[in-house]
This record gives structure tokens, C-alpha cells and sequence, in this order.
């Protein structure tokens, strides 16, 4: 510190000021936003810009939970994202360990089918996909939103990157105990690779929680709906006054992936700036 | 290593391979092949040849989508970028107020579009939005943010800026962190001052990762489909009908599952392109950061 910063106290006094205008441009938006949903109709429209509710009510939230199933939504939108991340998980170690460490016709081939997959993003395969799944009556279901992001190219890429600087010792002495490849793969390999697999979890689970787009398109009846979805329409049946119902359901929608990047900033961080190494 | 058993390696990547093919490859082909028809979901498809590529063109629709698409991605990829250096230069340092600082810009990146999208349309609202509110009482000319044709893709490109500049900010942090601190001391000894040592140490090491950044930006950028949606539905007037808006207007709008499709075929091979950009950055930070090493 000492040979490097000599504060001044203008220097100072104006980092002081930066600080505060940039927590004031990420912070006031989501104030805003809670204290726009302790409102009642009548703020909303005589004072829409006056910060304090003139009491802090609950309508908005009681209109959000009796229009909106709230419940079995978030329920869906968690058992959509939560299996998503475990089976991309279930599937990355076991392909990521064929293609790390084993010899095998054709090992070639399917890394660079990992490697091509990884440029190919949903906003390019979702015509096809909707084409595909529409006539067949698969659209509208738990397993159109799950099914084609079971597996993920880049986590594959990343668990075969990591198995390499793994030791092949470690497998042999584990086969010449007798262990089944899958053990080696689930009971060994998994374990060795933890941190890697958390940040990967953590981090698809919270960009499929928060997913608009596949669910948007993928399901047009509401037994599949996912919150974003159901909180999004929200807005599009709101006859233009009722914000505060509005930021009431972003409030919901937004909570649960706040207290998650609260307890886990670093590995969602780290996930977010590992993919560059 | 060899495998146990010579079955072994093709029974562990089965499934990945299998939904690889069908979810990401095979769709490619198919989007292929529904370009050269028309087809609305109901009739029977009629095979067209190359008329929906043509119409497009033609039209005017593709280079009016693709130049929209472009300034849009301009935009947000330099506000993005040069906003989130600043960040990372200003809040790389210890102590709790900058983590939450830190923290605070990086949760608009987590948390979901919708939400992003519906509170800035609360707040950019014409009428009852406060930021309206606040210029009219400071007598500070006021517009339509998101209804009018001139604004509205400025208002997208702002809220996409706020939403992402924390993933730049990350990335550039853990770029800073990598560069020793006995260089900065080894200059700041030699008399070199603040801006001499960003400008020929901090910037020359960072330029890689701008470069990752930057091209990182520029695809999602072109992906933006979510805020669109919320937020305008492609108008005012189509002023801001991204690229995949324009697509998903084609199916569940038009139901032109030809143009669409026709559309889908173009923006892949854009997107190819811009990916080889980002590879391209990637290997040379990673080359470069070796040579630091």
C-alpha cells in the first residue's frame, strides 16, 4: 500500500463520491422497486414519484398470490432448474472422463462435436426444436424444458479440462481395487472435482431459474408456466396503473436468486470469470 | 488410458452425444431445409426454394434487422466495456463497503431479465415513471422513453448496459488481480505516476481481456431477446426489432416458419463469425498471460 497510494484528500473525496454514485445506479433501481410494491393504487397514481408509501401495504402481494399460482409456478420454475443442473452435472463427468482419459475410436470426433455444440446458443435452435416438438405434442412439457439442456457442451468441455490435471494413478489404483468405471466416475472422480461441479450447478441453476426465453416459447398453457413467464404477463394483463402488483411480483421473482447470490457469491463469480481461463 | 472394456467410452458419452446431436446439430439441418419452404405450422409446408432468402433481402427486412442489430450491439458492447473497466479500476481494492459495492453491480447480471426489464419500465415510464417525473419538475426536456421510435432502442441498449456491465466488471477484476503488484511498485518507485502506470502497465495487460470482454459482449448483445420481448415488442415501428425478436415475430407472430427459419440460417453464420472473433481473443490473453507467467 504504503509505496503506491498517497491518498490526497481531493482523491479521496472524489472516490468517495464515485462510490456513492455507483452504489446509488445498481441499488435505488431495486429500492425502488420494494418500495413501489408497499403501495397502495392511490399513491400510484396521484404521487408516482414520491419515494415513501403513504402506508406500507400488502395489497400488491395479496393480488400477485390470488391471480397468480404463485406456488406450484415457483415450484415448476425450481424442478425445471434443478434438474437441469443435476443431469448436466450426471451427464458432463462421465463424458468428460471418456474423453479425458480414455482411448477410444472416434474420441476425435466427439470432442469436437462438444467443441462445435458450444456455438450453437437456444436462440438458434428454437425454431427447429418448436418445429420439431410441436407436431408431436411434446411442447407444453416438463421434459421440452428440461430435455435439450440435460446436457451442456461448455460444462462438458470445462469437467475434461479439469479430469485432465487429474492423475491417471488414481484410476488404476482405483480398477485394481475392483471398482466399476461408474464408481470411479460418480464415487471418485466426482468427489475430486467438487469445486469445479459447484460453481457449474450454482451457476446453471440460477441462469435457468431466471430463464425467459426457452419457456416463453416451449410452452403456451399454464400447467408448465414458469414464474418469469407468469411475472412477465403480469405487466401484459395490467391495465397500465398497477406497477405496484408489478414490482410485487418482481419482488417474488427476484428474491430467491438474490439469497442465493448472496450465499454464494464467490463460486457464482467464479464461475462467471473462470469460463475466461 | 485404456478402458476397461473396448464398449465402455461410447457407453459414457451415449448420452451426451445423443442429445448434442438432437438438440444442438440436427436442428441446424432442419432449420436448413424449413428455410427453403413455406409453412405456417398448419398446411402442409410448399417448398420455395431460395424466395425466402430473397424476399428478405430484398425487402429490406435482413439488412434493417442486421444494421439494428449491429448499432444496438455497438452500443452496448463499448458502454459495457468501458464502464466496466472503470468499475474494476475503481473497486479493486479490500474492505467491505467496496465488496458491496462490488456485489451490488453484479447482482443486476444474476438476477432475470423480466425483472430487470419490468423495473425499468416502471421506471422509464412516459407518464408515472420517475425518472419522467424528476425531469419535469427540473424543467429537464423529457421524452417517451420507450414509445417513441427515436428513443426506445437507446432506452434497450441503456437497461443492457445496467444489466451486464457486472460481468465485465468481474472479468476485468480477475484480469487486474493477475498483474503483480511488484510491477506497480517496482514504476511507482521509478517515479512513475498513476496514469503512467495505467497506461503502460494496467492497459497494455488488460488489452487482452478487453479484447475477450468486448467480443464475450458483442454475442450476447446479438442475442438480446428478453428485454425486447418485456419491455417494447419490437416497436415502436419495428425500431427495435432485434435480431432474435425478428425471429420469434416470424413463428409465433406471423407464423412464417420459412422466413424464420431463413432468418435463423443467417444469424448462425453471424454468430459463427463472431465467435471465431471471440476464440481469437481468448487464445491471445491466454498467450499472453503465459508470457507474464
Amino acid at each position: 500500500m504504503s509505496t503506491l497510494d498517497r491518498p490526497t484528500p481531493v482523491g479521496r473525496a472524489l472516490r468517495g463520491v464515485g462510490l456513492v454514485v455507483i452504489a446509488f445506479a445498481w441499488v435505488a433501481p431495486y429500492a425502488w422497486m420494494t418500495l413501489t410494491s408497499f403501495k397502495s393504487t392511490r399513491d400510484i397514481v396521484d404521487a408516482p414519484a414520491w419515494p415513501i408509501p403513504s402506508s406500507f401495504r400488502t395489497d400488491a402481494y395479496e393480488e400477485v398470490f390470488r391471480t397468480v399460482p404463485v406456488g406450484r409456478y415457483l415450484l415448476t420454475t425450481l424442478v425445471m432448474a434443478f434438474s437441469i443442473a443435476a443431469l448436466q452435472i450426471a451427464l458432463a463427468l462421465p463424458a468428460g472422463y471418456a474423453l479425458a482419459k480414455l482411448r477410444f475410436r472416434g474420441k476425435k470426433v466427439a470432442f469436437l462435436l462438444v467443441l462445435a455444440c458450444m456455438l450453437i446458443p437456444p436462440q438458434v435452435t428454437f425454431v427447429p426444436v418448436f418445429s420439431l416438438l410441436g407436431p408431436v405434442g411434446l411442447v407444453n412439457t416438463m421434459g421440452a424444458l428440461v430435455v435439450p439442456f440435460a446436457v451442456s457442451a461448455l460444462g462438458t468441455f470445462l469437467v475434461r479440462q479439469a479430469l485432465l490435471s487429474i492423475p491417471d494413478e488414481i484410476i488404476e489404483a482405483a480398477r485394481l481395487d475392483g471398482a466399476s468405471e461408474l464408481r470411479i466416475v460418480y464415487g471418485i472422480l466426482g468427489p475430486l472435482l467438487r469445486p469445479t461441479l459447484a460453481a457449474m450447478f450454482l451457476f446453471s441453476f440460477v441462469y435457468h431459474y431466471s430463464d425467459y426465453f426457452w419457456p416463453l416459447v416451449m410452452t403456451t398453457d399454464d400447467h408448465v408456466r414458469t414464474l418469469p413467464v407468469a411475472i412477465a404477463l403480469l405487466r401484459e394483463q395490467g391495465t397500465g396503473v398497477r406497477w405496484h402488483v408489478v414490482m410485487a411480483g418482481n419482488v417474488v421473482l427476484s428474491m430467491p436468486i438474490l439469497a442465493v447470490f448472496a450465499l454464494a457469491q464467490r463460486q457464482i463469480v467464479r464461475a462467471v470469470a473462470g469460463t475466461r481461463t | 488410458m485404456r478402458p476397461k472394456h473396448a464398449i465402455h467410452p461410447y457407453l459414457l458419452l451415449a448420452p451426451t452425444i445423443a442429445i448434442l446431436a438432437l438438440f444442438f446439430i440436427y436442428p441446424l439441418f432442419v432449420a436448413m431445409d424449413d428455410s427453403l419452404y413455406r409453412w405456417d405450422l398448419l398446411t402442409e409446408p410448399r417448398y420455395a426454394g431460395l424466395s425466402n432468402y430473397r424476399e428478405l433481402a430484398a425487402s429490406g427486412a435482413l439488412s434493417g434487422v442486421i444494421g439494428r442489430t449491429l448499432g444496438f450491439a455497438v452500443v452496448v458492447v463499448s458502454g459495457s466495456c468501458s464502464l466496466g473497466l472503470g468499475l474494476a479500476l475503481l473497486l479493486n481494492r479490500p474492505g467491505r463497503i467496496y465488496g458491496a459495492v462490488r456485489g451490488a453491480v453484479f447482482s443486476a447480471y444474476v438476477v432475470s431479465w423480466v425483472a430487470v426489464a419490468l423495473l425499468w419500465m416502471w421506471i422509464l415510464d412516459a407518464d408515472s415513471g420517475v425518472v419522467t417525473r424528476v425531469f419535469r419538475a427540473l424543467h429537464i426536456p423529457t421524452a417517451r422513453w420507450l414509445a417513441d421510435p427515436d428513443t426506445a432502442l437507446w432506452a434497450i441498449a441503456f437497461v443492457t448496459i445496467w444489466k451486464i456491465t457486472g460481468y465485465a466488471m468481474v472479468v476485468f477484476l480477475a484480469g487486474l488481480q493477475s498483474i503483480p503488484r511488484s510491477l506497480h511498485e517496482a514504476a511507482a518507485l521509478d517515479g512513475a505516476g498513476r496514469l503512467a502506470r495505467f497506461r503502460f502497465i494496467t492497459w497494455p495487460t488488460l488489452r487482452p481481456t478487453t479484447a475477450f470482454v468486448a467480443t464475450t459482449s458483442l454475442i450476447m448483445s446479438f442475442q438480446a431477446f428478453d428485454v425486447v420481448r418485456v419491455m417494447t415488442q419490437g416497436g415502436p415501428v419495428k425500431s427495435t426489432t432485434l435480431f432474435v425478436y425478428a425471429i420469434y415475430e416470424e413463428v409465433f407472430v406471423t407464423f412464417r416458419v420459412g422466413r424464420a427459419s431463413a432468418l435463423v440460417v443467417v444469424f448462425f453464420g453471424i454468430l459463427i463469425v463472431l465467435t471465431l472473433l471471440n476464440l481469437w481473443a481468448l487464445s491471445i490473453s491466454r498467450r499472453q498471460r503465459k508470457v507474464a507467467a
